[in-house]
């Protein structure tokens, strides 16, 4: 299908996604067979370049989630490719997996439930030093102890448990946990959306130093199109599993191209009264992934739409910094 | 104290002095610490704060839904249309409880029930709260549901909750809540669990609705973008204390109050490009079971003096109609 992929100078680039689809069977009937799919992510292609921040936003159900735990090999993809430090690792055996996993690393949305209640700090950012390493215990202590300053923690939370924590420190402890392995890749899935905003601002920043500190390269996945904007350096918009649009952060924000983007970026509510009744910019709900409409996924609800929309999909097109898959281009 | 009166104007809701703890094993949180505010006729009034600051608590407490034990409204007074609602039996409360100030919760899926059709459900609060026969709350009900926009209502009135989605959902609960004509509706957190191109459309049916029934809407949300399209009067509520209290307008321009402030600084803000580092505001919000002592802001104020530390401040009067809880202004 959409053979344009967003691309950024050769070299440059630590992933690359390749026409990826990821459909979740919905079974039924008296064999449990599968009677419909969830078209999660269905045939996106992108890349990202080496320390870059590639914010990917969407609303529920649009499958940026899904995409960013594909990448990690979470999920197995359905098919397409992903290529990691140029190396396709789409099909390699897990065994294989493990020596790249540590240089991709998670960080999810709930600093609650990904933390596990019955191990202390020590034990849950030492994990995965205990499992790739062969440090010795004292050794791991002295890493972990140099990961908890990196992250704002403090010597005497070494042997504590997660719930003596705030919801902010304990997002502290998933990202020293997720730098353990010293990664090159993080996939940030919602880091902030737990947390009160006053929190979130200790959080992207410290995010933000952490990046330039050890070079990393992000995939930030948020719903929140405001926190997108101040971390991403690239952005990428999803809707109902496609990518609809994907360029340079400015170029994205400045000239807005899709329909459905100019949308969602009107919607959002702007924190001053001034700028008061703006008015809904698109009517309805997203439809359901499980049969999302033919042609352009966006057709029923754009106030653009044309007889072409509604039976031929469109392709990610334009010049290599800002791509559109949209008819009107 | 009688701090935030605004003069002339008629009150549909005066809530004076509120004082709420929840006794719970680790020891007594004071939840609420002296509260106060007004809500006029026909204006949105939104309570802006942090998780825990005590905004839905304040809220829930207006309809008597504090759960006690463990909550217990220690003092103060709730005037509804000048009636003390914390002094009228319980049986009086169903009078105010979904008539005269009825509310809408954050997730409307916990507001309406699985099992029976939204028509079923519609109708059963109308024809229970107006006493009216079945056919006339079936017809009010459609009506409602007309008015939120819900398409094609005579069949969606046969439909089941789970045949909607969150946006639908949520104007289905409107039409309840606005079914019985209220004078006051409290909205917690009505957008939070939409996703924002179906939060633009909920604000506006919510503004538009305001506009036609006028009806009051007390706004409890964490959202400053939902506070700028809503709300008239603003009251920011830090860890049980409302810290700032003025318009809307006012507010967003000047912000006194250095947690205000603070709040403010560490939003990013859509549209203003590669932005300069968001200011934090250091350390966390409180443990109520042991807040700190005087301004409980004090111990991440950057303007922090000694009297901070000790003397709780007062509600100052900056501005006609603009207060501020800080030792900064005395």
């Amino acid at each position: 299908m959409s053979d344009v992929t967003y691309t950024a100078e050769a070299g440059d680039e630590i992933l690359r996604v390749e026409n990826l689809k990821k459909y979740f069977p919905i079974l039924g009937g008296f064999f449990k067979r599968p009677v419909a799919y969830v078209r999660a992510v269905d045939d996106v292609s992108l890349s990202i370049r080496k320390k870059e921040t590639f914010g990917l936003v969407g609303e529920s159900g649009c499958g940026k989630t899904t995409l960013g735990r594909t990448v990690g090999r979470l999920i197995e993809p359905d098919s397409g490719r992903i290529i990691f430090k140029g190396m396709d690792i789409t099909h390699i055996s897990q065994k294989e997996f493990r020596g790249i996993r540590r240089h991709i690393q998670f960080v999810f949305q709930d600093p609650f439930a990904s933390l596990n209640p019955r191990m202390t700090i020590k034990d849950i950012v030492g994990e995965p030093l205990v499992i790739h390493t062969n440090q010795s215990d004292s050794e791991i202590e002295d890493t972990v102890l140099e990961l908890l300053e990196v992250v704002g923690l403090k010597k005497e939370h070494l042997y504590r448990y997660p719930h003596e924590f705030s919801g902010g420190q304990r997002q502290r402890i998933n990202i020293a946990r997720a730098l353990a392995l010293r990664p090159d890749f993080i996939v940030l899935d919602e880091p902030t959306s737990a947390l009160d905003v006053s929190v979130q601002a200790q959080i992207l920043n410290l995010l933000k130093d952490l990046q330039s500190e050890f070079n990393l390269t992000y995939l930030f996945i948020s719903h929140d199109l405001s926190v997108v904007e101040y971390m991403s350096d690239t952005i990428g918009v999803m809707y109902l599993g496609k990518l609809v649009e994907v360029g340079e952060a400015e170029s994205v924000i400045a000239e807005t191209l899709h329909p459905y983007t100019k949308a969602l970026f009107e919607s959002i509510p702007i924190p001053d009264p001034k700028f008061r009744g703006k008015g809904a910019a698109i009517h309805g709900d997203v439809p359901s992934p499980i049969n999302p409409p033919s042609g352009c996924r966006f057709h029923p609800r754009c106030p653009h739409a044309m007889d072409i929309c509604r039976t031929e999909e469109p392709a990610l097109k334009g010049d290599s910094s800002h791509l559109v898959a949209c008819h009107l281009y | 104290m009688d701090t935030v009166s605004t003069g002339d104007i008629e009150k549909l809701l005066r809530v004076n002095e509120l004082y709420i703890n929840f006794y719970t094993y680790e020891g007594v949180v004071k939840a609420i610490d002296g509260v106060s505010f007004d809500i006029h006729p026909n204006e949105t009034f939104a309570l802006v704060g942090e998780t825990g600051c005590g905004k839905s608590v304040t809220a829930r407490a207006i309809l008597r839904l504090i759960p006690t034990p463990p909550g217990k409204i220690e003092g103060g007074e709730i005037l509804f249309n000048g009636v003390d609602l914390l002094k009228i039996p319980e049986k009086e409360m169903l009078e105010y409880r979904g008539k005269k100030i009825s509310m809408i919760f954050q997730e409307p899926m916990t507001s309406l029930n699985p099992v029976f059709t939204v028509g079923d459900q519609l109708v059963e609060t109308i024809a229970l709260n107006q006493k009216v026969s079945k056919e006339e709350a079936y017809n009010i009900a459609l009506k409602m549901l007309e008015r939120v926009r819900i398409p094609d209502a005579e069949n969606a009135m046969t439909k089941y909750p789970h045949e909607f989605s969150g946006g639908q959902r949520q104007r289905i609960v409107i039409a309840m809540a606005l079914s019985c004509n209220p004078s006051l509706l409290i909205a917690d957190e009505p957008t939070t669990a939409l996703d924002v191109t179906v939060q633009a459309q909920i604000i506006n049916l919510m503004n538009e609705l305001q506009k036609n029934m006028g009806t009051s809407i007390l706004l409890i949300t964490h959202d400053l973008g939902v506070v700028a399209e809503m709300s008239d009067r603003v009251a920011v509520m830090y860890a049980g204390n409302i810290v700032e209290l003025g318009t809307t307008s006012v507010i967003f321009e000047k912000r006194y109050h250095p947690y205000t402030q603070g709040l403010f600084n560490a939003i990013p803000v859509f549209g203003k490009g590669k932005q300069t580092r968001l200011e934090e505001i250091p350390g966390s919000v409180p443990n109520l079971l042991y807040p700190p002592p005087g301004c409980r802001f004090h111990p991440r104020c950057p303007h922090v003096m000694d009297i901070c530390r000790k003397e709780k401040p007062e509600l100052i009067e900056l501005e006609p109609g603009h207060y501020v809880r800080c030792h900064l202004y005395r």
